[in-house]
């Protein structure tokens, strides 16, 4: 097969990544939504605790795009 | 048809200079803050207006956001915060104007603003606690065979953080701004495929909508979560040991 072909399965398979890392995203505001209806007193102080953690969950499904990107573009 | 990425072109405005219109827009990310912020506390008053309620918000938001993070001795760092969480949001609220250059979708633009953060926390954190700071890779309660590998591993995640505090910026605001024009590109291409596919041009443009309004949401978020970020960061250099 074409070596340029792999390029662009790889820029692909890059893309699962993403898929997996939004997987994790929806995780982590899905349980702090469950939790927030339990105790919706205590939701707010936890508010930035939760961005955090799809901050730090989402940079790594873009670590992912960055190599679809590098996959694609050189 | 123009391409989607041909919106992150750099072009040279004055040479000599080497002054492009990313260098134009920084100035006038620089200039909307300065002239908002002064224009809002030109008139100060004990109950505030519109535009001094705003940028008591502002400010109040992001002091907030210093004071939960680092406590009290934080409060130091509110300028360079203040200042960081400004120019992100207004440089990526001017990008969300058609025809605007987006100075944040630029990964060297973020990393000199992450480099700037991390440079901070170590000068700062060497000064303060000279080499207590590298008790920073060292947690405590860890049993001594393990601890080998946790320091490498916290080093790690130490030196992985201007790359993935630049490129969680730099890549939301490209990857947006792609999806953007990839939209406006279906609504065009539809348009021109003849009158059977024109009448499905219409769908693109509500998806191009829609995006849109995730862009501004996104363009608000990322500039909190770089500031929230900071906010951690710096609170290492404040308390380095675990």
């Amino acid at each position: 097969m074409d070596p340029v072909a792999f390029k662009f399965l790889g820029a692909g398979l890059a893309c699962i990544g993403m898929g997996l890392a939004a997987m994790g995203v929806g995780n982590i505001f899905g349980n702090f939504l469950s939790g927030a209806l339990r105790n919706p007193s205590a939701a707010d102080g936890q508010f930035a605790r939760a961005f955090i953690g799809a901050a730090l969950a989402e940079g790594l499904g873009i670590f992912c795009l960055v190599v679809a990107l590098v996959l694609l573009f050189t | 048809m123009a391409s989607p990425i041909e919106q992150f072109q750099i072009k040279p405005l004055i040479p000599v200079l080497n002054f492009t219109n990313s260098s134009l827009f920084m100035i006038g990310t620089v200039a909307v803050i300065v002239g908002g912020l002064m224009l809002a506390t030109s008139r100060r008053a004990v109950v505030p207006g519109r535009a001094q309620s705003v940028a008591e918000m502002l400010h109040d938001f992001v002091a907030g956001t210093l004071r939960d993070a680092t406590g009290q001795e934080g409060m130091k760092f509110f300028p360079l915060v203040f200042s960081l969480f400004m120019f992100v949001l207004t440089a990526n609220m001017l990008g969300m104007i058609p025809g605007f250059f987006t100075v944040t979708s630029h990964i060297i633009v973020t990393f000199a603003l992450a480099m700037l953060v991390i440079g901070t926390v170590v000068v700062y954190g060497f000064l303060k606690h000279g080499t207590h700071f590298l008790g920073l890779f060292v947690p405590s309660g860890v049993p001594a065979w393990l601890l080998p590998f946790i320091v490498v591993i916290e080093v790690i995640s130490f030196l992985s953080r201007p790359i993935s505090l630049s490129l969680r910026l730099f890549a939301n605001m490209l990857a947006g701004h792609i999806a953007l024009k990839v939209f406006g590109g279906f609504v065009v291409s539809l348009g021109a495929a003849g009158v059977g596919y024109a009448i499905l041009a219409p769908l693109p443009l509500l998806m191009a909508v829609a995006l849109t309004a995730l862009e501004f949401l996104v363009a608000f978020l990322q500039a909190y979560v770089f500031t929230v970020l900071t906010c951690i960061y710096l609170n290492d250099a404040l308390h380095p040991g675990h």
